[in-house]
């Protein structure tokens, strides 16, 4: 156990550490950081005094140890708009999209695995059906669209719910809806075919020949193993919710993360871009980390291989 | 001795009749669903192709006098706007049968690059293992860690967006799923007689990859790349309608998407009808994917 851990948490720190070089590397994409951040009108002279100013006249390696060592610090340079330090300016919309990401979460976990569980025990029923086809269009619809005619429904025809912002709980319901739908089917899909894999096993057949009732079968015995795949799929539907924050916050002008990163990448606020890809990116390692230890404690062989 | 073995004529009643291709063809066809599917893409892929002939109007000619019409309007020729006109004028209809050409076309071309390159990074790592396989499979968590749209327009938003940059960037950062199919597939059939038959008969490694390996992924391979272009047409959409996909005057759908969220509240039709043809097409690839998956491995898991 302990040197399984050691080892995940090395390659952790390996992933976040390349994370940080890519990050770093954004900048230096079209050869020349100074042409990237200053405005185009900035004449030859800027240019010169800004390129000695951010020491972009450094070897490579110096410039990258130099962000490496800014970025443990927290210290992803200040904001060109906003002249406050990125990293904080990116800190403080964490809640907003984390609480968004959340409740796409939860909403996906508590409408898909009963329609995932009911589709495989009732297979080939009216229920399966419907529940399938539901989950395939949610997997197709793009994101945007969805909020799109989410507002048009409820917000402009019905006048239900707010269309845009963050405050009390109606804020959230669209926003929660259009970016957890994806997610929602995606894991309705596994859970079911998780099940039906799980159901048809040996130890299912003595367990119904032993007597054990329908429920028990189902929850107790099958579950636990249809679990395995689901968790490790959360870990990574949160990478999918934390990048697909970008697009529902901008629709519903949701004040989190994603919504921050694409104004800044609008206004060449290149330090913002680069604090909020650095830290979504950790989020996403860090959740994944956790998922893996607790993937352990579900499933002792990997721990004891 | 020169000689070249030749293969014994099967007896006529060993003889398959018809291909495997054939088979498998008959096989999809049983399933409904995936039929479905095939016959939606097919459709996509020739109006797209025939866009010209398909609808009578210019999907960039402006008619101010004829803006935010209803589906159904008529010009003062006398042409019917099916879908409507958006906020300029144009025809709803031509722009969303000419935008299908970039959607289809960043989706062809991305899976070409993530294919050829999860494909080569798939089968290095399975069948070396060893130190170029962790190598290749952390820079893959790497790559995975990145939120992806936000990662592709960081980048795009420094490159500016073209068709190319677009298209290179999808199509770099998409390759883990590939090589992780193709790597754990690659993993088991080093160990499989026919590959260990002509290790010993001294063949060099690359031909035993191209030859024997290669062969032996390509129905998975087959499979996550059918799936990963309903993926990358959804994301084509994502970037235009953030502006930063293709640039206007061409059309396309996440174009046409975020100029309709802007009348939502006048003029319905301007947002719903292109993503309808996303959401068409897009579930006419998941289908027609599925489908290939169950008929050529049931047991895959994409």
């Amino acid at each position: 156990m302990r040197t399984f851990l050691t080892r995940r948490l090395l390659q952790s720190l390996v992933v976040l550490l390349g994370i940080s070089f890519v990050v770093f590397f954004i900048l230096h994409l079209t050869g020349d950081p100074a042409s990237v951040l200053l405005p185009p009108e900035a004449t030859a002279q800027d240019i010169r005094e800004f390129r000695a100013r951010m020491g972009f006249n450094d070897p490579f390696y110096v410039q990258y140890a130099r962000f490496l060592r800014g970025a443990l610090q927290g210290n992803f340079g200040d904001s060109i708009r906003h002249g406050e330090p990125a990293f904080g300016l990116v800190v403080e919309r964490m809640p907003a999209t984390f609480q968004l990401a959340g409740a796409a979460l939860l909403l996906a976990l508590c409408l898909a695995i009963p329609a995932g569980i009911v589709s495989a025990v009732r297979r080939n029923t009216l229920i399966d059906y419907v529940s399938t086809v539901v989950a395939l269009l949610g997997q197709s619809m793009p994101t945007f669209w969805l909020g799109i005619m989410l507002i048009l429904l409820f917000s402009v025809q019905l006048n239900l719910l707010p269309s845009s912002g963050r405050g009390e709980w109606r804020h959230l319901v669209l926003p929660a809806v259009t970016l957890g739908l994806f997610t929602t089917a995606r894991i309705t899909r596994l859970t079911r075919s998780g099940m039906l894999e799980v159901l048809s096993q040996d130890y299912i057949r003595t367990a119904r020949a032993k007597g054990v009732s329908d429920p028990p079968v189902v929850w107790k015995h099958a579950l636990k193993n249809a679990a395995i795949p689901i968790v490790t799929i959360v870990g990574i539907e949160l990478g999918t919710l934390l990048g697909g924050s970008v697009i529902t916050e901008t629709i519903f002008a949701w004040p989190g993360v994603g919504r921050l990163s694409v104004q800044a990448i609008y206004n060449r606020d290149y330090p913002v871009v680069q604090a909020a890809v650095f830290l979504l990116a950790s989020t996403f390692v860090l959740v994944n980390l956790v998922v893996d230890v607790l993937y352990t404690y579900l499933d002792p062989r990997i721990r004891l291989s | 001795m020169s000689t070249r073995a030749t293969a014994l004529p099967l007896p006529e009643e060993f003889r398959p009749v018809r291909g495997e291709w054939w088979v498998f063809l008959r096989r999809l066809a049983r399933r409904r669903t995936s039929l479905f599917g095939l016959v939606v893409v097919a459709v996509v892929v020739v109006t797209a192709l025939g866009a010209t002939w398909v609808t009578p109007f210019d999907p960039v000619e402006q008619d101010i006098g004829d803006r935010l019409k209803p589906p159904g309007s008529r010009d003062a020729t006398g042409h019917v706007h099916p879908l409507g006109t958006d906020h300029l004028g144009r025809d709803i209809l031509a722009r969303i049968v000419f935008g299908a050409r970039p959607a289809l076309l960043v989706g062809f071309a991305a899976v070409a690059i993530s294919g050829v390159l999860g494909m080569a990074a798939g089968l290095v790592a399975g069948y070396f293992g060893g130190r170029i396989d962790d190598v290749l499979m952390r820079l893959a968590d790497i790559q995975l860690a990145f939120p992806f749209i936000l990662l592709a327009i960081a980048v795009i938003g420094v490159l500016g967006p073209s068709l190319t940059t677009i298209i290179c960037v999808i199509g770099v950062s998409s390759w883990v799923v590939y090589a992780r199919i193709v790597r754990g597939a690659a993993l088991s059939l080093r160990e499989r007689e026919f590959v260990q038959a002509a290790q010993a008969l001294g063949s060099r490694d690359g031909r035993i990859l191209l030859r024997h390996v290669l062969p032996n992924v390509f129905t998975p391979w087959l499979v996550v790349a059918t799936l990963d272009m309903a993926r990358v047409i959804v994301i084509e959409s994502a970037l235009s309608f953030l502006g930063l996909g293709v640039q206007p005057p061409t059309p396309t759908w996440g174009g046409m998407l975020a100029d309709g969220r802007v009348y939502i509240s006048t003029a319905w039709w301007l947002a719903t009808f292109p993503g309808l043809a996303i959401l068409v097409t897009v579930l006419g690839i998941n289908l027609f994917g599925d489908g290939l998956r169950d008929t050529l491995d049931p047991r895959l898991k994409v």
